[in-house]
């Protein structure tokens, strides 16, 4: 039987399971959930439920930035200032709250700074033609810095009035006894999810990565667009920052130093393209839970930590090897 | 009558002379092939009507009201359409994604509005079949052959009532297959009634889809003539000087 145009051009290539399993996202998926079933039987401690409130919780800080983070990769750009920003928002919370400021307030001034920094970043890479690299990388050292000066280099440990308040909003556990981290974590990414797939907003971040040119041409507004990556990264970085304030109950300046290299991972292994024009805010949370499962399990099976970073790296690696074979087989 | 029709139009660049006193008028369904040397001016031309220049001296008109264009845009809004020769495409989304980029369905009430993927797919799926290419709007751009690109961006100048076309080298860089695939295209625009105006080096291509063959040299209109009553011989020495002006 002869088959028509119509039916040509309404046929669909690939079902959901095929596309599932050309995922690089999926594969990662399988590996954390292999990881976790023979961690299971390999050690006692690790399927204990104080365990997996701890890895959960962990997670979260690394996956709230790199969803952020997914959004600028998927532009094709970089934030290397991920780490310090967070840094930042947390002293500003802090500094704020130890002067006697309500919660509120704190975290207005916090998340504003973040959004400031985010914007200097982007107007400097979208109007200015800055490389994002080299952007990012100045903000990285100056953000830290003003941390320093915001608090003379001193450990904060008292919040004022809302002392309380900001420890039960990090450190709680308001809805059946899960870490509010985690919730916080899955609303972000559920809303990162939606955006990007959803909005007009997202289609163009990804077409922006894609074919900046053509983004250009055919009338995105790429320059608007990019500032907002960049707010957006920051901004998950600065809620990051809020959270562990909480959480940890004290904020140095060294928090969140090297911090941009993990998230970077996590968005990579999961799945996200440092070319650009591909990533997903599920593929962030996996990556960051696959190196969360990794050190947990190092320190579980009596690892010397030193070995850490060789086996996040070789998960790296690993992540983006699975990615050329699919290439390579396309391409033949 | 004439949909496009442009009166002793002129462009410098400082003391460089691209474009001098060109006129010309172009039909509803005709298809005009634009060619010259490097440098001839066809591009400076193509970009004023375009909206990314405007003219030094001279005036445009479109379905006989004045034209003036401050961007490309107000081109698009006008209904004149551009198929670039890189032709714009993003390689990471899919067909319909492209077709629509920058114009996007979207669903949902104030500003709670959702992309419309099912009326993307289905009626970038309704111009496909309108330009009988077998493109799948579901498929990714990525793993198409040139001639469906070619169609992704043809159909892209179809979703608004588009009057002219204006397509740089189409067929440049593309295997002889997809040429006549893409020439066959540019028909299906014709037929709808749509002028085509083809940029091209491609003597064989212009011949064989083009009523009309507008020759430029040095930012002068060189030839203006009926397809038919020229030739690949007269063109060539046309674009080259060898013949000072048409006969």
């Amino acid at each position: 039987m002869a088959v028509t145009l119509d039916q040509t051009i309404a046929q669909k290539q690939h079902t959901f399971l095929s596309r599932m399993f050309s995922s690089q996202t999926f594969w990662v998926v399988i590996a954390v959930i292999l990881a976790c079933i023979f961690l299971s039987f390999a050690t006692d401690a690790f399927a204990t439920s104080k365990n997996l409130y701890n890895i959960t919780r962990n997670v979260t800080f690394v996956a709230i930035v790199a969803l952020g983070m997914t959004f600028v990769i998927i532009t094709g750009g970089i934030d290397l200032s991920v780490g310090s920003v967070l840094c930042l928002s947390s002293m500003v919370l802090a500094v704020t709250m130890h002067a006697g400021y309500s919660i509120e307030i704190g975290i207005l001034a916090s998340i504003l700074t973040a959004l400031a920094i985010g914007a200097f970043n982007g107007v400097l890479i979208a109007y200015l033609g800055f490389p994002p690299f080299v952007v990012t990388l100045g903000m990285l050292s100056i953000a830290r810095s003003l941390a320093m000066v915001a608090s003379n280099n001193t450990v904060v440990f008292q919040f004022g009035p809302d002392h309380q308040k900001l420890l039960a909003l990090g450190g709680g556990a308001w809805v059946f006894g899960i870490a509010n981290p985690v919730l916080y974590m899955i609303i972000l990414a559920l809303i990162t999810g939606f955006i990007l797939r959803w909005t007009k907003f997202g289609r163009h971040i990804f077409a922006i990565g894609g074919n900046e040119h053509a983004a250009t041409l055919t009338g995105v507004p790429v320059k608007q667009i990019k500032v907002a990556v960049y707010m957006i990264s920051a901004l998950s970085a600065g809620i990051a920052g809020i959270i562990q304030t909480g959480w940890l109950g004290a904020v140095t300046t060294n928090l969140g130093t090297g911090m941009e290299l993990q998230v970077i991972a996590a968005t990579v292994i999961g799945g996200a393209n440092l070319a650009g024009g591909v990533g997903t805010a599920f593929g962030a949370i996996v990556g960051a839970a696959l190196i969360e499962v990794i050190r947990n399990s190092l320190g579980l099976l009596g690892i010397n930590a030193f070995w850490q970073g060789t086996f996040i790296g070789g998960a790296i690696l690993m992540a983006v090897l699975f990615d050329r074979i699919r290439n390579f087989r396309r391409s033949d | 009558m004439a949909v496009l029709e442009l009166t002793n139009i002129s462009k410098h660049f400082g003391a460089i002379q691209a474009v001098n006193d060109v006129s010309l008028s172009i039909d509803p369904g005709q298809v005009v092939g634009l060619m010259g040397d490097n440098g001839a001016g066809k591009s400076t031309l193509v970009k004023m009507i375009a909206g990314n220049f405007r003219p030094s001296h001279g005036t445009m008109r479109l379905d006989d009201r004045e034209l003036i264009l401050h961007k490309p845009a107000e081109a698009r809004q006008h209904g004149i359409e551009i198929v670039h020769q890189d032709l714009a495409l993003c390689n990471n989304l899919t067909a319909a994604a492209n077709v629509y980029l920058g114009r996007e369905l979207r669903r949902g009430v104030g500003p709670f509005r959702i992309l419309d993927y099912a009326a993307m797919y289905k009626r970038a799926g309704q111009l496909f079949a309108e330009l009988k290419s077998e493109t799948r709007p579901r498929d990714l751009v990525k793993q198409m052959s040139g001639g469906q690109r070619q169609a992704v961006a043809i159909a892209r100048t179809m979703l608004s009532q588009a009057k002219i076309v204006l397509m740089d080298e189409p067929t440049a860089a593309i295997s002889v297959r997809q040429v006549a695939e893409v020439l066959n295209l540019i028909r299906h625009l014709r037929d709808q009634g749509i002028a085509v105006v083809l940029i091209s080096h491609r003597m064989p291509d212009v011949f064989d889809v083009a009523d009309r063959v507008i020759v430029m040299r040095r930012g002068r209109k060189v030839a203006d003539k009926k397809i038919a009553a020229s030739s690949p011989e007269e063109v060539t020495g046309l674009i080259t000087g060898a013949i000072e002006q048409a006969a």
